[in-house]
């Protein structure tokens, strides 16, 4: 349970963080003033979208820090047969790199108020995504071929789980983006907000990149060395 | 008194917020069924979750005739019995208690005692509810599938949950563990609103420092749910892949009616971690809504600031923190080094230190107040005792030794009961004595509401105050029957019985709250805005119940705190926080 540990301390240092700069020392009975305009008065300097999304993205970072954990745990015991990594699972990662990429030229497009190079930012990161999608169809097909079933070893299992898991999450966010670019055609959103949306599309795209590297990292036994030191350090 | 006047430095809601930001009905069906409104979406969680919980209620009752008298009613079987425990626990940690307190008060609450005019995403959180309906009825759908619902115990430990010999191990758990996956989509939903809404939308002067406590513990309990239910999901989607895909990741090698199984190698303890995960801050998650609200109700039906507030919210956040840093504690007997044993014992003992500051300054916000014994108090300091003692039995059961021989008797059943299921329930019901004026515009039904209350509490120490002893003398857990024990004596039937009758008598005044509930929607006494004279924003709405938009054109400024009741020099003996001077405006 290492994985998840350290995720929640990681996000508990950040969180008392931002408590410290909330005057929770404050003596609120001792303070009556019309407005209290002090830190910790108001909310944060961020659309509730904004923080909505930095939420959503803990909670989801937690989701996937639970199945490397569970991984981390069942790699360890003696029925354990990693699973080759195919070519196509490199092919896919740069697939979701150029859709990252294209995203944020599309966000910094829309700060630079160019639409029409947003708009092919958008598009293009779509397209990229939706290949990295059948890409991995592809790859599970490929896998399936060469004996490398679903039940066969545990290795194979967590593989399974954890693309179908990402592919979830990434579909999930083709739709909101199929919603943003639904208003970028249309034309009716405001820039300041659509700049936003875009922004938002960004980061949860570069979060599922991030994702997506790690699950290769594990894969192809790069982080051996940290789970056996969180398996010494929490057993 | 301080008058601060600083700059600015964050961002606050505009007192007047443009109409079209505003959801509005256009219809029936989406101002009372898809309505966006977190005042309706709440009194549909509510509903749903009470309805549910009174199902869970019958359960209990048809297990407590079992254990009462054992093979007088035909229709208990081991495989029914093992159904009834096992509905009757997951209905009430999740989609009872979890749901009533974050969707149904969260909803109702959190806007309306942060001055904001609605959740932040009302979209989301109408799919919030309609999600969690759609798991209440595949819970239920399973009681009407083939071998009907999973009997493996609300814990679902594999590997029994998924072999022949546990009820519902064909279509049962496969519907229990759709229906969890889709709590926690629902829940998620609703959390993110809960959180962002609390961060965002406060109005002008609210403080983190100056939300009422309810608010306070809701949004913690919100964040902890945030973080825990995933560890659920993660082990509901293993378990699901297990039992319908044949992988290996929780089910070991086994031989059953002399057949070799296709699992594998996989690790039941695996499972357990990631259970008790969320399970562990479970608790709090149902806690800590109950400390806060407590802590309103106290402070104001005795008139008095709530004592030591930075204490109270320091602790909150604290008890969420160490929440996650215990959860072993229920895996004592699954075997683990001396070392787990050690560290997870001592973070257990730890948590009741924030604990019971808690307590300490609940009891010492009632020194020398002029109490009001009115039914939402009577609840309050009902919960105050109930979770002492449950607290205390925690504090045994946290020690690795002690816990080894109590495990598995019936002092664990008393022992969590009192604590996370009679104390948080009490809370659940002043609560709703509380705030039901609010909600309806009628009061509830006072007489009814000390029967409901004095049967509820002494029946529920009648339950559980002699399971502890039956537990102590090894009366296990978990047992259809008991049959020829030596070292259970006939005391310990007769004492069943006895808990039985209590049990169906608590149940029976239950049916009497339900229908004060009903009667008093039509004929209740009218409340007026702020019957219970509070200081808190949601008692200052121009309307009640509260209107669209819950604060007429323009959203209300805060300029104290939300205790200060009973303050020298004021006419009244409230203040309410949005009210500028001592003395009110005529």
């Amino acid at each position: 349970m290492g994985s998840i540990v350290l995720f929640l301390a990681v996000v508990g240092i950040i969180a008392g963080w931002w408590l410290a700069r909330q005057r929770l020392t404050a003596k609120p009975w001792l303070e009556e003033g019309p407005l209290a305009e002090f830190p910790g008065a108001g909310a944060m300097a961020f659309p509730a979208q904004t923080v909505g999304l930095g939420i959503f993205l803990v909670v989801v970072g937690a989701l996937f820090a639970l199945v490397i954990s569970a991984y981390s745990v069942r790699m360890l015991m003696l029925d354990w047969r990693p699973l080759p990594v195919p070519d196509l699972l490199w092919f896919n990662t740069g697939l979701l790199v150029a859709s990252s990429v294209a995203l944020q030229v599309a966000y910094a497009s829309a700060k630079r108020l160019r639409p029409e190079d947003m708009k092919l930012g958008v598009l293009a990161a779509a397209s990229f995504a939706v290949l990295f999608l059948v890409g991995q169809v592809l790859a599970w097909l490929q896998l399936q071929k060469a004996g490398y079933f679903l039940a066969s070893n545990p290795a194979n299992a967590f593989f399974y789980l954890l693309a179908a898991l990402h592919g979830l999450h990434l579909s999930g966010g083709l739709v909101a983006l199929g919603r943003v670019g639904r208003k970028i055609w249309l034309g009716n959103e405001r820039r300041e907000r659509v700049r936003m949306l875009v922004g938002l599309c960004a980061a949860y795209w570069h979060f599922l990149l991030f994702i997506w590297l790690v699950v290769m990292a594990l894969l192809m036994g790069w982080a051996d060395d940290f789970i056996e030191l969180c398996g010494r350090l929490f057993t | 008194m301080v008058d601060i006047s600083r700059d600015a430095a964050d961002l606050v809601p505009p007192a007047e917020v443009p109409d079209v930001e505003l959801y509005h009905a256009h219809s029936w069906i989406t101002k009372y069924v898809f309505c966006q409104d977190a005042k309706v979406i709440a009194i549909q969680y509510s509903v749903t979750a009470l309805a549910i919980g009174f199902v869970a209620l019958v359960l209990s009752w048809l297990m407590r005739l079992q254990l009462g008298y054992p093979g007088a009613f035909s229709f208990i079987d081991a495989e029914h019995y093992y159904q009834f425990i096992t509905m009757h626990g997951m209905i009430m940690v999740i989609y009872l208690i979890t749901a009533i307190f974050l969707g149904g008060f969260g909803n109702y609450l959190i806007p309306l005692m942060l001055g904001a005019r609605d959740m932040v995403f009302p979209y989301v959180n109408m799919l919030s509810y309609w999600v969690y309906l759609l798991a209440v009825i595949v819970l239920v759908a399973s009681y009407f599938v083939p071998g009907g619902p999973t009997g493996a115990g609300w814990t679902l430990y594999p590997p029994q949950v998924i072999l022949s010999g546990t009820a519902g191990y064909d279509w049962g758990i496969i519907l229990m563990l759709v229906s969890l996956i889709l709590f926690i989509i629902g829940f998620t939903m609703g959390g993110l609103n809960y959180v962002v809404t609390t961060l965002q939308a406060r109005t002008r002067g609210m403080t983190l420092m100056r939300m009422p406590l309810t608010v306070w513990g809701i949004f913690t309990a919100t964040v902890l749910a945030l973080l825990a239910f995933p560890a659920l999901f993660v082990a509901c989607v293993m378990l699901l892949f297990d039992r319908l895909l044949g992988t290996s990741f929780f089910m070991p090698a086994l031989v059953e009616m002399g057949q070799h199984l296709s699992y594998r190698g996989g690790s039941p303890i695996l499972f357990q971690h990631l259970f008790w995960f969320f399970g562990h801050p479970e608790v709090y998650i149902v806690a800590l809504p109950a400390f806060g609200i407590v802590s309103d109700l106290i402070s104001t039906h005795a008139r008095k600031n709530i004592f030591g507030y930075r204490m109270m919210v320091w602790a909150i956040v604290a008890i969420g923190a160490l929440s996650f840093i215990v959860w072993a504690h229920h895996m004592y007997v699954s075997g683990m080094h001396p070392w787990f044993g050690f560290f997870f014992a001592t973070s257990t003992l730890i948590i009741a230190i924030p604990t019971a500051i808690k307590v300490y300054n609940w009891v010492l916000t009632l020194w020398k107040g002029d109490i009001h014994l009115t039914v939402p108090m009577l609840f309050a300091l009902g919960f105050i005792v109930t979770f002492v003692n449950g607290g205390l039995t925690g504090l045994f059961l946290g020690n690795v030794v002690v816990d080894v021989p109590l495990s598995d008797t019936m002092f664990v059943v008393a022992h969590f009961h009192m604590v996370m299921g009679v104390a948080p329930i009490l809370v659940i019901f002043g609560a709703i004595y509380h705030w039901y004026p609010k909600i309806t515009g009628r009061m509830l039904d006072d007489t009814m509401g000390k029967i409901h209350f004095w049967v509820t509490f002494i029946g529920a120490y009648a339950i559980y105050f002699p399971m502890h002893y039956l537990g102590l003398m090894g009366v296990p857990r978990r047992y259809f029957e008991l049959g020829e024990m030596a070292f259970v004596p006939p005391s310990a039937v007769t004492l069943n019985e006895f808990i039985t009758i209590a049990a169906l008598i608590v149940g029976a005044a239950q049916v009497l709250f339900v229908y004060n509930l009903i009667v008093s929607l039509y004929r209740g006494k009218e409340a007026g805005g702020n019957p219970w004279h509070a200081t808190t924003l949601e008692w200052q709405t121009p309307e009640t119940p509260p209107g669209h938009g819950n604060w007429g054109k323009e959203l209300p400024v805060v300029h104290r705190w939300a205790y200060d009741y009973s303050v020298p020099g004021a006419p009244r003996d409230f203040v309410p926080q949005n009210q500028p001077t001592l003395t009110p405006a005529t």
